[in-house]
């Protein structure tokens, strides 16, 4: 996560959490620490999100070839979470998915040019279209 | 946050799109090196960008991109002839394992049985 300004986004990471933990996977939500103190104050007692790191934090290790993950959802709104996302494509073995969402959400994802599954929805207070979006991929 | 922040840098470009801090970083350089996302610079900043990732070297001064989560691409300058002589080390490097490459592919590609010389009288028997 990275620039919390559309509000989709904590909704849809706090539903996309909840839903790959309840399928069985080891979520840890990844973020600059704006986003982050959004989702603690929004789930104080961890219940949709157990682990949470910082996401300067998480690149360094993912290099330093001490961590990495089987799937990769980034969240992106602006081309500096395009860029964020392509960051993560290059260095990870995860599956990637660039969750594309905001009023540009069309030209952003059209700017994507790097290996990724594009999850696109012109979403920003409404979090509906983002959902079924996200319903689609993991079900 | 890095450590660059603390850092003596110029700022070239502020807000921008990472493509336009890419070309502004390939047209305005002297030496521009190419990366990939990840590339460590300045002990810990982990350079954030699509690659191929530009890196430019004008005198002492090597040019980068900075990518803010909440602001976009910065292009910032700072000097250091430690981080330069890394760069050129790694492009040495590269352009060495390449070569080297080249010179393993050529010697092990298979040559083309050379075709054996045809008797005419073989020819006119048919």
């Amino acid at each position: 996560m990275g620039c919390p300004e559309v509000p989709v986004q904590i909704s849809i990471v706090i539903y996309l959490a909840h839903k790959l933990r309840k399928a069985g996977w080891d979520v840890t939500v990844a973020g600059t620490s704006a986003p982050i103190k959004l989702l603690k104050v929004a789930d104080p007692e961890s219940y949709y999100v157990k682990k949470t790191a910082d996401l300067d934090w998480i690149i360094q290790e993912i290099v330093e070839k001490r961590l990495d993950f089987d799937a990769c959802f980034a969240f992106m709104h602006s081309d500096a979470g395009m860029v964020y996302g392509a960051t993560f494509s290059a260095i990870s073995h995860a599956k990637h998915y660039a969750v594309v969402f905001g009023k540009n959400a069309e030209a952003l994802a059209e700017s994507i040019d790097y290996p990724t599954e594009k999850i696109v929805a012109t979403a920003t207070h409404n979090p509906g279209p983002l959902k079924s979006k996200i319903d689609r991929v993991v079900i | 946050m890095s450590c660059i922040e603390q850092m003596k840098y110029r700022l070239y470009l502020e807000r921008t799109s990472f493509k336009e801090a890419r070309d502004f970083i390939e047209k305005n350089s002297e030496e521009v090196y190419y990366v990939e996302p990840g590339y460590r610079i300045f002990k810990d900043y982990y350079i954030i960008g699509v690659p191929p990732v530009a890196l430019g070297v004008r005198g002492n001064e090597i040019l980068f991109t900075y990518v803010k989560p909440c602001h976009g691409t910065f292009v910032m300058g700072i000097d250091s002839q430690e981080e330069i002589a890394r760069l050129r080390e790694r492009e040495a490097r590269k352009i060495k394992k390449m070569m080297k490459d080249v010179q393993k592919g050529a010697s092990t590609q298979k040559r083309e049985p050379e075709a054996s010389p045809v008797d005419f009288r073989e020819i006119y028997k048919k």
